[in-house]
């Protein structure tokens, strides 16, 4: 139930995976957003501090998720074409490369003039002891190109399971088993 | 006879020190940062925001003999600029205001320059920001002057100017208080 089995993605993938998949495309969404708004807006500050809180906690469920992928088996692929199953594999490694390096580089903006970030308001994340020249700047790009590449890699990846699903009329379950464990028989 | 020894040297060493002075080109100090290129802008109406630009280099003739002679150039590196927030700091080099990608470099170069006294005066000359170049005038106010403890020799001035930010196409909203910067220009230059 929990747990993944070779046919079935358990519980805590399920909900990692959807948790963070609607956070991701909140905060890209979020981050677009908030640099178009205007010193004289009402939300000018508090739109950074959310975007900031919800991307350090996005941090810790990415460490925790990485930590379970691991450590628990991988549901096998479902699709039969081995290319189609090489490109999803590396689809799938690349977003938890991007999404890392995205939130590494956000850390890094905030943190360029060693000011912590704070979190909801309840807790601070300090700066590293470090900065390098420009930081901000450089990470900025970064956080933002990666993300925009995230955003690419998500579309491709949901255009794949949609297809799996509409097109392939769901013999194989590749999107409702991200959505219920299956029943072992 | 004593006496007219003494004036002699005296003389002397006037005619040799208004020739060294006639050989009146400076360098500032950017080298031992005695040059700062201060900026200031009021926040919201109820306080000031201070910073500045940390890279930048420059030039100038002064002669007190012939002050009105005078003559300076600066460079400034516009992604340089420090209001010791980072956050800020990016906001400030990016497109919203001086567009650091696309302008680099803020020059000034001086078109004319008149002492009313023996150390003040105004200086006009050409301002490059943001890529616009407008003719500015300001007051500016000479320091001092004089042999330095290692052999050099060494002017200082100082001068401050508004400006305001739409002149220079940048039209980001800070507030009805915000619509001007205040730059502040302390130089100290070494004489070459």
């Amino acid at each position: 139930m929990f747990k993944n089995t070779p046919l079935s993605y358990g519980l805590v993938a399920i909900i990692l995976h959807w948790l963070m998949a609607f956070t991701v495309i909140g905060l890209f969404g979020l981050g677009l957003y908030m640099v178009e708004l205007t010193y004289y807006d009402s939300w000018y500050k508090g739109s950074l501090d959310l975007h900031k809180s919800i991307g350090i906690t996005l941090a810790a469920i990415l460490i925790f998720r990485i930590l379970w992928r691991v450590f628990s088996k991988q549901p096998k692929p479902l699709g039969t074409n081995t290319k189609v199953n090489q490109l999803a594999h590396t689809a799938h490694i690349a977003m938890y490369i991007l999404l890392a390096v995205i939130v590494v580089a956000g850390y890094l903006i905030s943190t360029a003039d060693g000011r912590p970030i704070e979190v909801f308001t309840l807790f601070n994340v300090s700066a590293l002891d470090f900065v390098f020249d420009d930081q901000a700047d450089i990470a900025g790009k970064v956080h933002y190109y990666g993300a925009c590449i995230l955003i690419g890699f998500v579309v491709l990846h949901a255009l794949g399971a949609l297809k799996h699903h509409f097109i392939d009329k769901d013999k194989d379950k590749t999107l409702t088993r991200m959505i219920t464990p299956l029943k072992e028989d | 006879m004593n006496k007219l020894l003494l004036n002699t040297a005296v003389s002397a060493a006037l005619v040799l020190s208004a020739s060294a002075v006639n050989a009146a080109e400076y360098v500032i100090d950017t080298k031992g940062a005695h040059a700062f290129v201060n900026f200031k802008i009021k926040h919201l109406g109820y306080s000031w925001l201070h910073g500045r630009f940390n890279t930048f280099d420059g030039e100038f003739n002064y002669d007190a003999e012939k002050p009105n002679a005078s003559q300076i150039m600066v460079n400034i590196d516009t992604t340089s600029l420090d209001s010791n927030h980072a956050e800020r700091d990016k906001h400030l080099r990016g497109k919203d205001f001086l567009n650091v990608d696309k302008y680099p470099t803020a020059t000034f170069k001086s078109t004319n320059i008149t002492f009313n006294n023996d150390d003040s005066g105004k200086v006009t000359g050409d301002f490059t920001l943001h890529g616009v170049t407008k003719s500015i005038t300001f007051e500016i106010d000479k320091i001092g002057e004089g042999q330095d403890p290692w052999g050099g020799y060494r002017v200082g001035f100082e001068g401050e100017t508004s400006l305001k930010l739409s002149d220079y196409g940048i039209n980001y909203n800070l507030g009805p208080a915000s619509t001007h910067v205040d730059i502040g220009l302390f130089i100290e230059g070494i004489r070459k």
